[in-house]
């Protein structure tokens, strides 16, 4: 590239990186030892030495099974759950005489159902499988021989190759930088998908190998690096180059890691030192805990109860079985019931040996009542997973037109847990914000400027509806209009006629409007970039406020175009002329932003000769700074700011000071000399040094950026809050960052008591000078506790006058906060507060704080965020959503469910989330009660044919209950029932804690299902027997035997089952329809078909239904009756339930049913009803702004 | 509307995009109380009738059932019932006279009647060999009817528990000193006389033993003949069970004495099991049972008294 070179600029300065020679440390004495053996042959991985050493290939797998492994290895984690555990052993039991069916019967749906989930398992892994062939093939520039780069795959890249990665291309593995596009061999690196922090870093090659930046330097280089072996930490690296006969050291500063991106930066060169599972990416990554929503726990103990009763009815029939048959042979010789030939008996029905017979029954028993446990509930509820999520990938409202992104559950197994959220943790950049900064409003002399809309101001008006609002915003709507015809401008959002275009020539302060951006033009460390074709001008700087300001700047008509080492040039607009004129400003010093000194000043000399201090910094530190003479606006200005902080923007004070000669002089002599210090408080030096010279300044107004929230974000939190979810904000932002965006989104509002716990008191600020570590800890810990406390003691007392509160904490206290001493009284104290935000904190912090939620309240917590530093909080948390907004993809990988925007939160949990609990906790409760309905009557009937396991039904009957007669309807439920509309579901959001407080899986209920199955199995055969007792069955004269008796239960049990799904169900389309009664008719149509088979493979049920039943009316009318009467106390439980109790859904079906969803009045009056009194979001504010002003 | 406004609008209506978006049209029934009135009412109405007409079929079945096990032992072997009922040297036979209360009109269905009989006990039930049943003594896979499956080393056909305790008291009936016809064919389902038992299988080596079970077979009718034993062989589903046995086919005026001759074999005497003779006419819906239309009428009735209650408590409480 022939303008490879073309910046001269040697960007190493201006970030003042300490670029001198890097000197050998101690770690690198242990180059060579263990774990320090790595050598690398740079450019010759084909050479002898490289062979030997055998480093793995680039190839990445990040698959669970090979097609060698995963037969045994799929199958060992089916049978590891218990309940098909049981069903491997029944199976293999059934291959015995005790079994009381045929053993083909028992195990072939067994091998359906564990064949159904192993074809899923597959086909995951296959997808798993594809996405790595992706990512292996993409391609790369490797140098081949003699100077030339040729592309390869990644997966063929070898250990000591080089490589040539060209601008936005990842790194395909880690790297050692030799030389880039720049002449001092630097590179930028964005590092988002490894930690999630979207700055860019600069990465330095050493300066001996800087030069080869030609591709043809390559032709004949070598090197050997010895370096660590392949290890986990990001941050380190340890090693030595072997160049020309001379070692150099090796830091991380060198070291480009594999899947962070290269930026601004035309090409680099590197040798590659670790590939595929070697690099520190790939040993940093940990197997995705596996996830179990609380339902299907829960549904394990289900199953562990069925045991326990499945155990119980097999004990009591076996001790009724033990004593009938000792009784059987009297004396040893008297035969009771002759007829079972006692005294020539096997030892299942032995009477000489009863107690032997009797656990042998026990185990028949168990075969027996294996149909309590639905064995098909495992996979029926994978199947109903899978159909959800492509329902929640499907769904059109959550779908990014703009960046083509649909929601994506990535695992299928927590769908019913998006229904049960009690905290949603979020992340803030690029979660609740857009990451992008927008310079909304300024206030220049006491005069506000700016008539941009926030998304604050917007949610609250949209809410207000107040007539005097509508007119505003069809101003605002005008203005916005107007404005669209121009194209946005990234960062820009000021819209102000008094100031665009020039204009603010004709303002009454033009000189101060002219001063404050000409400093936003001069004040900040950007660089600008110009395209050469249209001349725009484009800027990179370090944070997107920064950037903000420049471009505000620009388009206002002080357009910061050129930037050396020693000086800033501007085209102005020159106030007397009208022209625009380049400006040339020479940089004397720039005294840099820290957090500290919250603020930033430039000290340059105009083209007049003039030295101008110009400095921009937090209002907490300017003000205090402002010359007597300097605070003319000081009042108007922070008035202005108060409105701004409190619609959630960022705000910055602007000021400035002409310098004497002299002053400068001798500032900059001390200045020099602090920097050029050697000593530990040099940081401390260079701060006192500036801190004198930034006094006396005389104030030019304020800036309001807004830290863009994403679209919908207001009102979604406001709507989640409805909901009762409680929202935490872990930011790693600073703390009035955080709050800003507290207010923006309405966690925070005026008049809510704040309780910020951090550590930036004077007392432990002077220790922290001190350095003494253990006092600092001892000290910090104390604080911590005592504001714990204290806020838990104003929270406590205040909290009846239903005041609400906020908690805001930082990353510095919330270590201490988090120790286990502390953490249970910090969670209580958070608990009391309506929003926690807690800034500064760590990766590590924010999964800390997942956990201590979600282990401290026992409540569902779902995190959400955007970077790779919210992976650890996304595995913590119940459920971990990725926002798949931006280029970061390691928060996706890691998440459970992938939005585009936060707002399709609201859908997610408030529809489809409420929706799948809802599925999901009746299907297991129908499951249950389905199979006890079942298996019951197996055990009636068992206690009338001597407890000697006879089952009541053919043998394939039994088996195919729950695969065929039974198990669509509940899989159609399942997938596609509806309590209430997704409409509904929206606009009575309390709705959603049903799933929060668990109402519709609690304990009352799963047994008041099992009840209802108990009940129904006892009605059934008490009927049917009753009714086929031992009369007659048809007019021909012919009698009941097993089989017709059998056959009618058996279609009596069909029946039931599946009306009771029709009454259960409130939602039905066709798709249930077909199930519910195609179920019905398979029974019916099995029977006509089984029946035909020949009588050795249908044994007793040979032509049953065709010859017996069907033309009996007994056989009818017992199905009638029997079925009716078994549904009728169901039937009335639920009338009485949705006329007199409703619980909620049912009232809101209440409300669509009578047609009263169009009738506004009142279905507000049941919203009210629903909606509680929230603490936070807009409508809380609005509500606390009303009562505030009366 | 452009176009793709137009082919988007279309898109959405399509069955597949509606399925997506969970917006198929859909029934969504609420309990109301109109329709819960109208659910129990319509209930009641249905089976209210229903449950008269089969209460109506079952009276009209006029059943004649005489206990004969006790009775049928002579008065000095009662102490020990057993050991009578298992000598054969003592004549077993035994008179009842059945006085008929009620015209009964032919065919008059006559069953033998057995309690606490476990013909549903595992053992019993699985002791059987459908495909000799077939096939006859040629198939040899049997194991199913252990323990009585060879006798001196030869199979026995029919072999198994169920076949060897074939019920054998037998019953002859005299009106007015003339014996009444019994009609001893058809009363087995026809598909076992068919396809169960075979047309050329004959009883082998049956009831040979040293154990002699309960009723002997001709061994030159094949087995697809012996109803007596297809009958048997369909096991009850419940220890209280009747088997058909033959058909009068004469009407039995009131107050006829019929006088059964019978031959009382079989052995209920070891377990304590009951013997009935039970003479039954037959309705549509088969023999004499009041359960079930009682049953119907009092869930139908419920089901409106539910109906009011509930439409009481609505009318009261407003909501």
């Amino acid at each position: 590239m022939a303008g490879g070179r073309r910046r001269k600029l040697a960007l190493s300065k201006i970030y003042g990186i300490a670029c001198g020679k890097a000197s050998f440390k101690e770690d690198h004495s242990q180059i060579g030892r263990p774990g320090f053996s790595r050598v690398v042959y740079s450019n010759e991985p084909d050479c002898f030495e490289a062979g030997i050493r055998n480093y793995c290939d680039n190839y990445v797998r990040t698959t669970k099974y090979t097609a060698a492994t995963f037969l045994p290895k799929s199958l060992f984690e089916q049978f590891r759950r218990v309940a098909n555990f049981y069903f491997l052993v029944t199976g293999i039991l059934s291959f015995t005489r005790l079994a009381p069916y045929s053993a083909v019967s028992a195990i072939v749906p067994l091998i359906i159902v564990i064949g159904a989930t192993m074809i899923k398992e597959g086909v995951e892994d296959w997808r798993r499988k594809q996405q790595d062939i992706e990512v292996n093939n993409r391609k790369v520039k490797v140098h081949q021989r003699d100077g030339n780069f040729h592309y390869s795959e990644w997966k063929n890249l070898r250990v000591g190759d080089i490589v040539k990665v060209e601008k936005d291309e990842f790194f395909p593995t880690d790297l050692v930088l030799l030389a880039s596009s720049y002449e001092d061999a630097v590179c930028y690196v964005e590092t988002m998908n490894l930690d999630g922090e979207t700055n860019l870093k600069l990465k330095q090659a050493l300066e001996v190998t800087s030069s080869l930046n030609d591709d043809y330097n390559f032709r004949d280089f070598k090197a050997i690096i010895k370096c660590e072996d392949p290890n986990a930490n990001l941050y380190s690296f340890v090693g030595t180059m072997e160049f020309e006969e001379q070692q150099y050291p090796l830091s991380p500063q060198q070291l480009l890691l594999r899947d962070s991106k290269l930026r601004n930066t035309d090409y680099i060169y590197g040798v590659v030192v670790f590939t595929g599972h070697d690099t520190k990416v790939i040993q940093n990554s940990t197997d995705p805990p596996s996830k179990r929503s609380k339902i299907e726990k829960k549904m394990d103990r289900i199953i562990y109860l069925m045991f326990f009763i499945v155990f119980i009815m097999g004990f009591v029939g076996s001790i009724f079985f033990g004593v009938a048959t000792e009784n059987d042979l009297e004396n040893g010789r008297i035969k009771k019931r002759w007829y079972l030939r006692p005294d020539s008996s096997e030892i299942l029905f032995d009477p000489k040996r009863a107690p032997a017979a009797a656990i042998y029954h026990f185990l028949t028993a168990l075969l027996l009542f294996s149909y309590f446990i639905p064995i098909s509930l495992y996979v029926s509820i994978e199947i109903v997973k899978i159909l959800q999520s492509i329902f929640i990938n499907q769904d059109i409202h959550m779908y990014y037109e703009e960046a083509d992104k649909p929601a994506h559950a990535r695992t299928s197994n927590l769908n019913e847990e998006l229904g049960q959220v009690d905290t949603i943790l979020s992340d803030k950049t690029g979660t609740l914000t857009c990451n992008s900064m927008e310079f909304i409003k300024c206030s220049v002399a006491g005069t506000a400027y700016g008539r941009g809309v926030t998304e604050v101001e917007r949610a609250m008006d949209r809410k207000k509806g107040s007539p005097l609002v509508h007119e505003k915003l069809k101003v605002q709507n005008h203005i916005e209009d107007s404005t669209d015809i121009n194209p946005t401008i990234k960062g820009f959002n000021f819209k102000d006629e008094r100031i665009m275009n020039g204009n603010w020539v004709d303002e009454p302060c033009a000189d101060v409007i002219q001063k404050f951006f000409r400093l936003l033009a001069i004040c900040h460390t950007a660089i600008p970039e110009v395209d050469e074709d249209t001349g725009k001008v484009s800027y990179e700087a370090e944070s997107p406020d920064e950037a903000a300001f420049v471009i505000a700047a620009r388009e206002v008509g002080f357009e910061f175009h050129k930037r050396t080492q020693t000086s800033i040039s501007l085209y102005e607009l020159d106030p007397v002329s009208g022209r625009r004129v380049d400006r040339l400003y020479k940089l004397l010093n720039v005294l840099e932003f820290n957090s500290s000194r919250k603020r930033m000043s430039v000290i340059v000399r105009n083209e007049e000769g003039k030295l101008l201090l110009l400095c921009k910094g937090a209002d907490s530190v300017m003000f205090e700074r402002l010359a007597k003479g300097g605070r003319d606006f000081e009042e108007d200005t922070r008035e202005h700011m108060n409105e701004y902080a409190d619609a959630g923007l960022r705000t910055l004070v602007l000021a400035y000071r002409e310098l004497s000669e002299d002053e400068n002089k001798a500032f900059n002599e001390k200045f020099t000399e602090a920097k050029n210090s050697v000593s530990a408080d040099r940081e401390t030096l260079i701060d006192e040094v500036a801190d004198q010279i930034e006094r006396d300044l005389i104030l030019l107004g304020a800036t309001a950026v807004e830290d863009k929230l994403q679209n919908g974000v207001p009102d979604c939190i406001d709507k989640l809050a409805q909901a009762g979810i409680k929202l935490w904000v872990l930011t790693g932002d600073k703390m009035e960052t955080a709050i800003n965006i507290g207010y923006a989104c309405s966690l925070l509002r005026q008049g809510m008591k704040q309780v910020i716990i951090n550590l930036d008191t004077p007392e432990i600020q002077s220790l922290e000078k001190t350095g003494e570590k253990d006092a600092i800890t001892k000290a910090s810990r104390k604080s911590v506790l005592e504001q714990i406390l204290q806020g838990t003691a104003q929270v406590t007392a205040l909290s009846a006058m239903s005041e609400a509160f906020a908690l805001i904490i930082d990353g510095k206290s919330l270590a201490y906060a988090l120790e286990d001493d502390m953490k249970k009284m910090f969670l209580e104290l958070a608990i009391g507060c309506a929003s926690v935000i807690c800034c500064r904190s760590s990766p590590k912090q924010k999964a800390l704080v997942t956990r201590l939620v979600k282990s401290g309240t026992g409540k569902t917590t779902l995190a959400i965020g955007d970077g790779a530093n919210d992976v650890g909080m996304l595995q913590e948390a119940d459920i971990g959503i990725g926002i798949s907004g931006v280029e970061g993809m390691q928060a996706v990988m890691s998440s459970d469910v992938a939005i585009a925007q936060f707002r399709y939160l609201e859908r997610l949990l408030l529809v489809h989330g409420h929706w799948c609990y809802r599925r999901i906790s009746s299907m297991i409760c129908y499951f249950f009660y389905k199979n006890i309905t079942f298996g019951f009557t197996l055990f009636l009937y068992e206690a009338y044919a001597s407890f000697s396991a006879q089952p009541a039904y053919n043998d394939w009957y039994l088996s195919l209950y729950n695969v065929f007669f039974s198990s669509l309807p509940v899989i159609a439920m399942g997938v596609f029932d509806q309590d209430v509309s997704a409409r509904f579901c929206l606009k009575f959001p309390l709705l959603y804690q049903e799933g929060v407080q668990n109402v519709l899986f609690g304990w009352r209920r799963i047994v008041s299902w099992m009840f209802n199955g108990f009940y129904s199995a006892i009605i059934i055969f008490f009927f049917c027997s009753k009714a086929l007792e031992h009369q007659a069955f048809n007019h021909a004269g012919k009698t009941a035997g097993l089989e017709i008796f059998g056959g009618t239960m058996y279609t009596c049990v069909v029946w039931a089952v599946n009306l009771q799904m029709s009454l259960s169900i409130s939602y039905f389309t066709l798709i249930q329809h077909i199930a519910i009664w195609g179920s019905i008719a398979f029974w019916y149509l099995f029977q006509v078909v089984y029946g035909f088979l020949p009588p050795s493979f249908s044994t007793n049920a040979y032509r049953v239904f065709i010859e017996a039943l069907a033309p009996a009316p007994s056989y009818w009318l017992t199905t009638l009756f029997v079925v009716i009467a078994t549904l009728i106390p169901y039937f009335l439980y639920s009338a009485i339930q949705m006329r007199f109790f409703p619980m909620y859904h049912g009232m809101i079906q209440w409300i669509r049913h009578e047609g009263h969803s169009n009738d506004a009045a009142y279905v507000e009056m049941v919203r009210q009803r629903s909606i509680r009194p929230t603490t936070v979001g807009s409508t809380a504010r609005r509500v606390a702004r009303s009562t505030h002003q009366r | 509307m452009t176009n793709t406004d137009r082919e988007r609008h279309r898109e959405r209506e399509t069955a597949f995009y509606l399925f997506t978006q969970q917006r198929l049209p859909a029934c969504k029934p609420v309990l109301t109380p109109a329709w819960v009135i109208t659910i129990f009412l319509f209930t009641g109405f249905i089976f209210i009738p229903v449950g008269l007409v089969t209460l109506r079929a079952s009276r009209s079945v006029v059943e004649i059932v005489e206990r004969y096990d006790t009775e049928c032992v002579p008065e000095p072997f009662r102490i020990d019932k057993v050991s009578y009922v298992q000598d054969d040297s003592i004549p077993k036979n035994c008179s009842l006279s059945l006085k008929v209360r009620k015209y009964m009109k032919a065919p008059i269905y006559i069953y033998y009647q057995l309690d606490n009989y476990y013909q549903n006990h595992r053992r019993y039930v699985k002791s059987r060999s459908d495909r000799q049943l077939l096939h006859g003594w040629k198939y040899h896979a049997t194991s199913s009817c252990q323990p009585v499956e060879f006798n001196n080393n030869q199979p026995i056909v029919p072999c198994g528990l169920i076949a060897w305790s074939l019920f054998n008291d037998t019953f002859t009936f005299i009106r007015e000193r003339a014996e009444l016809k019994v009609n001893r064919k058809n009363i087995a389902w026809k598909s076992d006389r068919d396809h169960k038992f075979g047309k050329t299988v004959y009883p082998f080596n049956f009831q040979n033993g040293t154990l002699i079970g309960g009723g002997k077979l001709n061994p030159r009718i094949p087995l697809s003949d012996q109803e007596d034993l297809i009958v048997w062989m369909r096991t009850s589903a419940l220890p209280s069970f009747r088997k058909l046995y033959g058909r009068i086919e004469e009407d039995l005026d009131a107050d006829d004495v019929v006088v059964v001759h019978l031959m009382n074999n079989y052995n209920t005497y070891g377990f304590g099991g009951k013997k009935k003779l039970v003479l039954s006419t037959s309705s549509w819906l088969g023999g004499k049972n009041d359960f079930l239309g009682l049953a119907c009428v009092f869930v139908g009735s419920s089901s409106v008294i539910l109906a009011i209650v509930f439409m009481l408590l609505h009318l009261k409480s407003r909501r």
